[in-house]
């Protein structure tokens, strides 16, 4: 299986960390809503076909990435920084270092 | 008198093997049972049999959308133990283990079940005490263990590299005589034909496509083979749960679905006795009485539906092979594959009713299912006929995780790839 990290390109499965499910929503750390903090600890959407989820490029640039990768085929359909407004590559090496 | 014996060996023997019967029949799905199992595997077979047999429910169809055995039942590696350190994987796994040790003559049908014993290696001091403490807990609760020095465990496996220049040096180990391995097929098969004579009808190629409902209320199944109405829907579908409940309209569960690789060597002599796990990474190992070796490791470690798995757990799995027995470096593999593991969010299943009214629900066995098949079918078929739990059962609820009362052996969070 082939990640392409938005830094690093094509990058073999083995330089990255699966963080999992990629659509849980964690509540604000002062919520006491003991529902959303369960669903968010326990609960999965687990389906059989296309999965939003969460890789570390741990053996390369460590940026987190939001992939969509098949279950069935393990296809990977699209990768991008988990964070939103992160600067894209291109970005860097624009102007002074 | 036994449908199996050595009189009827005779006199089949006489005249040519012509006159078996068949060890399941292959009925037409009947409008409407008492109790529809869905899944045709070892637990759902299991359940079935002790629905017949214990609770005399015998209006019973399991469907299955393969053919009988080709899922997880025939994709392990057959180990079964039951050296767990919390009381109530202990008492459950504990009890599968007494219904193993009379099976194949509670069956009529000999699953091959060989007590070989299960040896935990310890690689470190810290390890050890861990291992002391565990085989403390079982014995507590009435399992055989009992530690084992570095000179045992060399006369017990002399193949086993045990000396200071391992990789990872063997201390001592934690063994349980009463582990073994059985023939997996064999226990798919004398379940199968223990529910069929008890007039179970086992439908083979038989895939659910939805639920039928009444309000809330689950009242039986729309299948490749038209709609089948029942009192009770039982679920055993193990790596598939998230598939199948999300046809019964619940699209989250503490579960995700990882594939785990096995592995078969070609035939050797008897080199390994025993069960062997490996205690500075995931691998274990045992010789099947044809010879080949039986290995696994660790899950690939993301969610797959795949049933295959991929080549960095296989170059990982070899090498932690090696560092055990360098003698088998020169050995070839002759088949892996890969089948589905439900990993449940603390690494211990679910045996329940519900979620929904009418509905029972048997999954959540992450890489350990095999082990648990009596004691699976057992305590679900109690839970089924009597709607409510068996004590054995009755921690392993689906709300367990929302009520702060997981089961958690490892230690290791909900974090499902690494149970």
């Amino acid at each position: 299986m082939l990640i392409t990290c938005p830094y690093c390109g094509p990058r073999d499965v083995i330089e990255f960390t699966y963080q999992g499910d990629g659509n849980r929503e964690r509540p604000q750390p002062v919520s006491q809503d003991l529902d959303a903090w369960n669903a968010y600890v326990y609960d999965r959407l687990n389906p059989a076909g296309d999965h939003n989820e969460i890789w570390q490029h741990s053996g390369g640039c460590r940026a987190h990435l939001r992939v969509v990768r098949n279950t069935v085929t393990h296809e990977i359909l699209s990768t991008a920084f988990a964070r939103g407004g992160h600067k894209s590559a291109g970005h860097r090496t624009e102007g002074k270092p | 008198m036994a449908e199996y014996s050595a009189f009827s060996l005779l006199k089949n023997a006489l005249s040519g093997n012509k006159d078996w019967k068949p060890a399941w029949r292959k009925p037409d799905p009947k409008a409407s049972y008492d109790v529809i199992v869905i899944g045709g595997g070892g637990h759902g077979l299991s359940t079935a049999y002790y629905l017949a047999k214990e609770h005399g429910i015998t209006n019973v169809a399991v469907l299955e959308k393969g053919w009988l055995g080709s899922g997880n039942v025939g994709r392990n590696t057959t180990a079964v133990r039951s050296n767990y350190l919390l009381p109530s994987n202990t008492r459950f796994y504990e009890h599968s283990m007494k219904l193993w040790e009379n099976l194949s003559h509670d069956l009529n049908y000999n699953v091959m079940f060989s007590q070989r014993g299960c040896l935990n290696l310890a690689h470190t001091p810290a390890q050890l005490d861990d291992y002391a403490r565990r085989g403390n807990a079982m014995r507590h609760l009435g399992v055989d263990a009992e530690l084992m020095n570095v000179s045992e465990i060399k006369r017990l496996v002399p193949a086993l590299d045990v000396s200071g220049s391992a990789r990872f040096p063997v201390l001592g180990g934690l063994m349980q005589r009463r582990a073994g391995s059985a023939r997996h097929d064999a226990v798919a098969w004398g379940y199968a034909r223990g529910a069929d004579r008890r007039g179970v009808d086992i439908i083979e190629n038989c895939e659910v496509t939805g639920f039928l409902r009444d309000g809330d209320r689950i009242t039986g199944v729309s299948t490749t083979r038209g709609e089948i109405r029942a009192k009770k829907v039982a679920l055993a579908v193990a790596g598939s749960t998230g598939r199948v409940m999300q046809l019964a309209g619940i699209e989250k569960m503490p579960i995700e679905s990882h594939v785990l690789q096995a592995f078969v060597s070609e035939s050797l002599k008897p080199i390994i006795d025993t069960i062997l796990t490996f205690g500075m990474g995931h691998f274990y190992i045992s010789q099947s009485d044809k010879g080949g070796l039986v290995y696994g490791g660790d899950l690939d470690g993301y969610n797959s539906y795949a049933q295959r798995g991929s080549l960095p757990i296989v170059d990982e799995v070899m090498s932690e092979m090696l560092a055990l027995f360098p003698g088998l470096a020169r050995v070839r593999m002759l088949r892996s594959w890969g089948g589905l593991c439900d990993m449940t969010m603390d690494g211990s299943p679910i045996i329940t009713t519900g979620p929904l009214p009418g509905m029972y629900l048997n999954c959540g066995w992450c890489y350990g299912g095999f082990k648990a098949t009596p004691a699976s079918g057992w305590c679900f078929a109690w839970t089924i006929a009597k709607d409510e739990p068996h004590e054995f059962n009755a921690p392993f609820t689906l709300d367990r995780f929302y009520r702060g009362l997981i089961i958690d052996d490892k230690g290791q969070g909900a974090t499902p790839r690494l149970h």
